[in-house]
């Protein structure tokens, strides 16, 4: 039988109405559609794609198991090294990593191996029948500091392993930037939540309100009896362009401007906590968390809203499926554009008025792409006199976060970067003090789930051979 | 949860709670913030720290009722709980070589001005405190101010007690008197911050200052509280709260407190809604 050449479609709610709603964009596969998908794997010898993973999931054996219509099979498959499936399967960059490596990909699309995660994930948490084998406990315990996508994982796989492990937050809610950054609509939090829960019943447990750093130090782990520790506090203080006007009520960081929707929730009409909601909205930057501040603002009702992006649409750092459902969705973009001012409202007669010090517009300034930089990225030279002022009444910055301090500052001993980024051994994720790991943001700066994930499993893996040999 | 574990009106606008939070209490100091929530669905305020019993494991919040969150904080009686606290948070009140220091606080303010001052008396330290009020009413904390204090000033916009007038008239006179403060330590409305600046700067007395911008995670990741200092962005949950005052763009502090007024009144008048017609 012929191969079927391109994957089979992920049902999607329509861009018309998505656009208004904080629904799931994408719908998932029928068990129909996925039997069909994992039909597609050639299931060739090399298995490119597990090296393509950087939780090195097995790939094959688990389409192998949906084929087979064993879809709880699949789903043991990838909790062998996956703690978050259903979180991976929906916001992974697959095409750049498993997806990527593909050998049906050679000629034809590839396997859709993170839609089929996403759905033996979704069947798993929909059923939920089967019961996990819980570990037998080692009597070691370890502390965790972060409930991100690297804390999660690394607490996941030790916990497997019979360690005693707590995770200590220091928002009210575990998840980090899965519940704070990643909006409802693309990861629905109930999803996180259930992650979390499974967790929890391999013994994990989830220390909310609590700032290492701050309530505890990671001395006084030590002190109390903790092992190891993994450090996976993510990405710290936003970036600002140092451009005038950046304090202007209605200058948003895109955490913060996420934090209020996602977190705190204020997408719903009666939340506690505001948020503006801009009728015309600059996001400034071109990543995922541009996009997904951007598809937040159309969300909460702006007529327009647009990326300012200093490069051209090749270089957007984005996923180009997170770009093209955007651009569906009526999201515009300015590109070859770069923001050199911030223009605020000021009415000279009246010094009460409200909307004194809000945003009235964003002067940005042409660019062209000249030689490429040292990562090989053509660099955006400006165009000298061809600025030109957009109408807008919000700007959200996303440019990315540097590290977060409080831990760097609280530990001796703790060796970080000139960008305040903890220094770890590659391979192992270990720091300069003695049983201290460290992964994800806080380590490489803002990066993807994925990765901050495979550095929490690494990690885990340290952590049990250095507690081992103890 | 964290229970409330005590409970004290200390005018009609101003509540004293004592929170069961050992952790907190544990580490807590003397110009530190926490954050809160007061139930489920609830927004995230700080509080700076007016007080802790380690011993007791419990930190000691003063509060006014200004918006929906303390209104629904203030509803809640002693024995109940508040769903999230955490803390604490910012950086401690410098006190390294300071041996004279003048305490200006305002209003509420004058909640968080309390244990600094109380620091400094536990240091051996000369304290001077000025505490201003719009109306006798609204006097809070004089006995404790007392005891903690060599020389205490109290001023009312109005003059129903103490003396009559701002708390920079009587910073003024002290300073020109030749009293030689090693620190002016001020925290209160922004404007009186920014008045008691404009007081002391040209005397080249160092003034620190506590501020308290709106802020949502509190831990250094949101953004949402950065302050122009020394023509710098900084931000006051991990830089802050206390900043040189000569260094502060308080225009801009200012405006950027007000972002949210229009929602905020909404939010009020919801929340007095809603408890008038519990009252029914």
């Amino acid at each position: 039988m012929a191969v079927q050449p391109k994957k089979n479609e992920m049902p999607v709610q329509d861009a018309k109405v998505r656009a208004r709603n904080f629904n799931e964009v994408a719908l998932g596969y029928s068990p129909e559609i996925a039997v069909a998908e994992a039909t597609r794997c050639l299931n060739c010898k090399n298995k490119p794609c597990v090296n393509g993973c950087p939780v090195n999931i097995s790939i094959p054996e688990f389409i192998t198991k949906v084929k087979e219509g064993d879809f709880e099979g699949a789903y043991a498959v990838i909790s062998q090294s996956s703690s978050l499936p259903a979180v991976c399967g929906r916001v992974c960059p697959q095409e750049t990593q498993c997806e990527s490596k593909c050998t049906l990909g050679i000629k034809f699309e590839p396997v859709g191996i993170g839609r089929l995660e996403r759905f033996v994930a979704d069947w798993h948490n929909e059923s939920g029948a089967v019961e996990m084998a819980l570990p037998q406990s080692n009597g070691h315990r370890v502390a965790v500091v972060g409930s991100g996508p690297s804390g999660l994982t690394c607490a996941g796989d030790l916990a497997k392993k019979g360690y005693k492990v707590t995770v200590f937050e220091a928002l009210h809610t575990a998840g980090g930037v899965l519940v704070y950054g990643i909006p409802e609509f693309r990861l629905p939090k109930s999803i996180v939540q259930k992650e979390v829960e499974t967790l929890k019943k391999y013994g994990v447990d989830i220390e909310t309100n609590v700032v290492i750093g701050k309530t505890i130090t990671i001395d006084e782990l030590f002190e109390d009896g903790y092992e190891a520790v993994f450090v996976g506090s993510g990405a710290g203080l936003p970036r600002f362009m140092g451009i005038p006007g950046e304090s202007l009520k209605g200058v948003y960081s895109a955490n913060e401007f996420l934090t209020r929707s996602n977190l705190m929730k204020a997408f719903k009409e009666d939340s506690q906590t505001p948020v503006l909601r801009g009728r015309n909205v600059a996001v400034v930057g071109g990543g995922n968390v541009a996009m997904d501040a951007a598809r937040t603002a159309l969300r909460l009702g702006a007529d327009n809203v647009y990326i300012v992006y200093r490069r051209s649409m090749d270089e957007l750092p984005a996923r180009k499926e997170e770009v093209e459902h955007a651009q569906e969705e009526g999201v515009k973009f300015e590109i070859l554009r770069n923001p050199v001012e911030i223009i605020g409202y000021n009415n000279p007669d009246d010094k009460r008025d409200l909307k004194n010090g809000s945003v009235a517009g964003m002067k940005v300034i042409k660019c062209e792409l000249g030689a490429p930089d040292e990562k090989g990225r053509r660099r955006p030279v400006e165009i000298a006199g061809s600025e030109y002022v957009i109408d807008v009444d919000c700007v959200i910055m996303s440019i990315g976060t540097s590290p977060n301090p409080l831990i760097k500052n609280t530990t001796a001993g703790l060796n970080v970067n000139r960008h305040g980024g903890i220094i770890v051994e590659e391979d192992t994720g270990k720091t300069s003090k003695e049983g201290v790991y460290a992964g994800g943001d806080a380590v490489t700066g803002a990066a993807t789930v994925i990765l901050a994930m495979g550095a929490g499993k690494t990690a885990a893996k340290a952590i049990d051979e250095y507690l081992c040999k103890k | 949860m964290y229970k409330i574990v005590k409970k004290r009106v200390l005018n009609p606008t101003v509540t004293m709670m004592d929170i069961a939070a050992p952790l907190v209490a544990k580490k807590a100091q003397a110009g530190q913030f926490i954050i809160l929530r007061v139930d489920e669905e609830g927004e995230r305020i700080p509080l700076t720290v007016a007080g802790y019993d380690r011993a007791a494991g419990t930190v000691k919040i003063i509060f006014q009722v200004v918006g929906g969150t303390t209104m629904r904080l203030n509803a809640k009686k002693e024995g109940d709980y508040i769903t999230d606290f955490v803390g604490p948070l910012g950086c401690a009140t410098k006190t390294d070589g300071i041996k004279k220091v003048c305490i200006v606080g305002g209003g509420v303010g004058c909640a968080i001005a309390l244990p600094v001052a109380q620091r400094f008396k536990e240091l051996g330290c000369e304290v001077h405190s000025i505490i201003g009020f719009r109306n006798k009413d609204l006097l809070i904390l004089e006995e404790e101010f007392k005891a903690c204090s060599d020389k205490l000033t109290i001023m009312t916009d109005d003059g129903s007690y103490g003396r009559q007038g701002v708390v920079t008239a009587p910073l003024k006179e002290a300073i020109e008197a030749g009293e030689k403060f090693d620190e002016v330590i001020t925290i209160g409305p922004l404007i009186m911050m920014k008045f008691v600046v404009a007081t002391t700067k040209p005397y080249g007395v160092p003034t620190t200052v506590s501020m308290n911008p709106i802020m949502i995670d509190g831990t250094g990741m949101c953004g949402g509280c950065r302050l122009t200092v020394g023509g710098q962005t900084k931000f006051a949950c991990v830089d802050g709260p206390d900043f040189n005052g000569f260094e502060v763009d308080f225009d801009e502090a200012m405006s950027r407190a007000s972002a949210y007024a229009e929602f905020e009144r909404r939010e009020r008048e919801a929340c007095c809604n809603l408890f008038k017609s519990e009252v029914k």
